[in-house]
């Protein structure tokens, strides 16, 4: 069983440059065709001063700083036994090539069920930019296969 | 097609569907890249036989970011204001995805008209692989 004294803490910030190289590849990655996620001349034509990050995007400043399965190290859990459970964002504002994110995040809780068969980490997450400004706030739960 | 807008949408209205070619190896190789993903699980078969799985297996936000695009083909991402989903069923290589999508409520949020879109995702048997929800702001 995970240690339940590792409800509230602070999993630490990371920082990601939204490049648009990385942009194009993650488009390409999910099959994305829309020319305003590739295409900066469309993006503009579409209102946003760069290429967008689509709306999953942003959660990859975490996984990059690798602050989330360094978490899970701490807690004694190998990555082989955890799946996603729940993901959720809320979104304040456009994520945009050239803008730098940071993000900081918390255990929000740790609880069981079946008896401690599953485990589950639940996250919170505030994304702001370079200006000051939250963009997003995330959500996520993490399964353990005890 | 138009970008949808408050007074023209119903409760009841589907989203155009988008189906996904079935899941092969490359896909989870570019998306660990791409997402900062590189939990092995998803790209080294040894790997997940040794964690108890068949053979390798997608990431859950790979799933997750086919129903953004879902979202944003209806209605500019702009306009999303919440995504939320929960993860149920594991997507094994050789699922062919479809993402679906419904307007269940017509309210206001922040002072804004938004609808709540339920969405989900299920593979070539049917089998339901994430459920979610959607806030979007029309205008």
């Amino acid at each position: 069983m995970i240690d339940r004294t590792w409800i509230g803490h602070q999993i630490g910030r990371s920082t990601l440059v939204i490049e648009r190289g990385r942009l194009r590849f993650f488009a390409k990655a999910i099959g994305e065709t829309n020319p305003i996620y590739v295409d900066e001349t469309a993006a503009a034509a579409a209102g946003y001063t760069d290429l967008p990050a689509p709306p999953t995007f942003v959660f990859a400043a975490e996984l990059d700083s690798n602050t989330m399965f360094a978490l899970f190290d701490q807690l004694g859990v190998p990555l082989g036994k955890v799946l996603h459970g729940e993901q959720g964002f809320e979104y304040f504002a456009p994520v945009v090539a050239g803008d730098t994110v940071t993000v900081t995040s918390r255990v929000k809780d740790i609880y069981d069920k079946r008896g401690g068969a599953l485990e589950f980490v639940e996250t919170e997450s505030t994304a702001v930019n370079q200006r000051g400004e939250t963009v997003a706030q995330m959500r996520g739960v993490t399964v353990v296969r005890n | 097609m138009a970008a949808p807008s408050f007074n023209t949408v119903q409760v009841g209205d589907s989203l155009p569907d988008l189906v996904l070619p079935p899941v092969d190896r490359t896909m989870l190789a570019l998306f660990a890249g791409a997402s900062g993903d590189h939990n092995p699980a998803h790209i080294d078969i040894d790997v997940a036989r040794a964690s108890g799985m068949p053979d390798v297996f997608a990431q859950g936000m790979l799933g997750m970011a086919w129903l953004g695009r879902l979202l944003t083909d209806w209605a500019p991402q702009s306009q999303l204001r919440k995504f939320d989903v929960r993860f149920a069923g594991i997507t094994h290589l050789g699922n062919a995805i479809s993402c679906t999508g419904q307007v269940v409520e017509k309210l206001e949020h922040n002072g804004e008209p938004c609808v709540r879109v339920e969405i989900s995702s299920a593979n070539q048997f049917g089998q339901v692989k994430i459920v979610g929800a959607a806030l979007i702001a029309l205008p």
